[in-house]
């Protein structure tokens, strides 16, 4: 039997606390999850500093890989008798599902920044170079590895296949949205996705919603909203970002100025000097970065062993709402105090925006942009979501920007300088403390 | 801060006004080719490269009243307009950027149609490969848009002549 067809002796289930059982039949799966290269994915947090948040929010996004997987095996189980579904394409599909987020790094969102790395293509390279989970895929077939970082980076000729994974209502959205609350503890991610499934029919090149369907998916339109807003943008996990950027920023600094440490930064050394290797990337997880911040509590550079210490110790920033509009003058004022009282602005006041962080919203089909939620009326009309449905237009017309100013305010109040202090705080904080979120 | 809000200003300062989000999008993508250093991250989309980052930078920029947003209604679609405000413009004179001159590449990438940069763009996401794959990709994954093989070549000498 071909290797793509192989199945296990017997079924083997994960227990999962978002779907209750994740399901494996397939050999190749079963092989791929074992692969040290998705193992590594357990040492990955799929929220990276929201746990300090929200203290649940642990789950790693070896969690999250097993729960898109699920979801797209239990797509095709219903697409089974469409025209439109190849059934050829079950494999790939599952595959892609697995391995989305494969190359994804510790906290990868800051790494990315600071680095200017970009995780897909590090989820290609693990496809497609030397790796266990290229030798497993490539037992299918020699162009299958392709194949697969083909349907991940959307741009494999079969859409609907992409769509599973990669559209305004895929998996990876509906995983994550179910898992995220789960595991922070919030009441609204939750939207019937049994329901969605039931009504979610493959045409041509996308997935459409039956019209009687669209409630459904109102909810789960509002659940990635409310998400947005309450967990993703949370101004205390923007905190914990910012700093965790500034302790990435520093250290490189330290480093290309020839500060010596204490512990040489091997693991880092590489992205530093922008020559990482697939073997550098894989060997960084989270608990590796931990031990760089322990060490480097050791440092005697204050601003490093500072911002390392408020990592660990959960000492963010405290921030206020900032318009760069209005409040451009009074920003490059505080710029010029904060280096008078001999706090590093550029370490230690920092502009946030909705920008910086890698999450969207619904946005209804824009020139054609990007595909939008179709539902299909009972004549087989298709019409775009937001132009039948009151409560998606609702919000899809709302502002969703905004921009916060963070600064350490214990290093602010111990400033000595009496009429400085004063003045940074009359500019925060405007006539008092009101606007001061602690 | 706000160093990548300040480059796209600087980019509706040069460009004067963009005409169509999909546009818009194409530009930046092509200009970041041509190693102007916009750090919008772009992901491939059905319709081609494609940046969130963007889309949702550019609109922090009209809350803030920096860019001017005109939405015309096109029948079946919205099209939008973009011209940079006086306050955009005060913002911009405020910083100290470090950009290099793109004023001829902006003009030339401007006066193209949304069409046919959006297939310099594709053409460009898939540089790494060899022409005749990249020919056959852009056929592979826009069936719909049947570029002519007149377009392809005009879109080869057009990527030779901007980057």
């Amino acid at each position: 039997m071909a290797y793509k067809d192989e199945q296990l002796n017997e079924e083997k289930v994960f227990k999962d606390p978002v779907h209750r059982y994740v399901h494996v039949k397939d050999r190749i799966v079963w092989d791929l999850i074992a692969a040290p290269e998705f193992q590594r994915l357990r040492r990955i947090k799929q929220l990276g500093t929201t746990y300090l948040t929200f203290h649940g929010a642990e789950h790693s996004r070896f969690n999250h890989s097993l729960g898109v997987y699920e979801i797209v095996r239990r797509m095709i189980g219903k697409f089974t008798n469409y025209p439109h579904w190849n059934r050829e394409e079950r494999i790939l599909s599952l595959c892609a599902a697995l391995l989305h987020d494969l190359g994804h790094g510790p906290f990868s969102h800051s790494f990315e920044k600071v680095f200017k790395l970009d995780h897909e293509q590090f989820t290609r390279k693990i496809i497609l170079e030397d790796t266990n989970i290229h030798r497993i895929l490539k037992r299918v077939s020699p162009e299958f590895p392709k194949q697969v970082a083909d349907v991940i980076a959307k741009t494999y000729a079969d859409k609907l296949v992409v769509s599973l994974i990669s559209s305004q209502i895929d998996a990876d959205r509906m995983d994550y949205l179910q898992r995220d609350a789960y595991y922070t503890g919030v009441s609204y991610g939750h939207f019937d996705m049994e329901r969605i499934l039931r009504v979610m029919r493959p045409i041509e090149d996308q997935v459409v919603i039956k019209s009687t369907g669209m409630h459904a998916v109102e909810d789960y339109i509002m659940s990635r909203y409310q998400m947005y807003w309450q967990v993703y943008f949370h101004p205390v996990t923007r905190s914990a970002e910012v700093i965790l950027s500034k302790i990435l920023h520093r250290v490189k600094f330290l480093y290309e100025t020839g500060y010596t440490f204490k512990l040489k930064p091997t693991h880092f050394q590489s992205f530093f000097n922008q020559e990482i290797t697939l073997r550098d990337y894989l060997r960084l997880d989270e608990a590796v970065v931990y031990y760089y911040f322990q060490s480097w509590l050791e440092e005697d550079d204050f601003i490093l062993y500072d911002l390392c210490e408020r990592f660990i110790n959960r000492r963010l920033f405290k921030y206020i709402e900032f318009n760069p509009n209005t409040q451009m003058k009074e920003w490059m004022e505080l710029y010029r105090l904060f280096q008078d009282a001999g706090i590093h602005p550029d370490y230690y006041l920092v502009v946030d925006s909705s920008s910086d962080l890698p999450y969207d919203f619904y946005r209804p089909g824009e020139e054609e942009e990007r595909l939008p939620i179709h539902l299909q009326m009972p004549n087989h009309e298709l019409k775009e979501l937001s132009r039948h449905s009151d409560i998606v237009e609702s919000i899809s017309g709302k502002k969703r920007t905004d921009h916060k100013l963070y600064f350490p305010k214990d290093l602010l109040e111990a400033v000595k300088d009496h009429k400085l202090k004063k003045q940074i705080k009359e500019i925060l904080y405007g006539q008092g403390e009101g606007q001061l979120v602690d | 801060m706000l160093t990548n809000h300040a480059k796209l200003i600087k980019f509706f300062h040069v460009a004067t006004k963009v005409t169509g989000r999909k546009k818009l999008q194409k530009i930046i993508y092509i200009l970041q080719q041509c190693n102007i250093p916009f750090e919008e991250k772009y992901r491939f989309h059905i319709y081609g490269p494609y940046s969130e980052e963007l889309t949702l930078r550019v609109e922090e920029l009209c809350n803030l009243h920096f860019l001017d947003e005109i939405k015309e209604d096109k029948g079946h679609y919205y099209q939008y307009h973009y011209q940079i405000t006086s306050a955009g413009n005060d913002f911009l004179n405020q910083f100290s950027l470090d950009m290099p001159d793109m004023e001829e590449k902006v003009s030339l990438l401007n006066g193209q149609s949304s069409r046919f940069l959006e297939l310099v763009a594709t053409m460009l996401y898939f540089a790494d490969l060899e022409k005749s794959d990249v020919e056959a990709k852009v056929h592979e994954l826009k069936p719909k848009q049947k570029y002519s093989a007149e377009e392809i070549a005009r879109a080869w000498g057009f990527i030779d002549e901007v980057i």
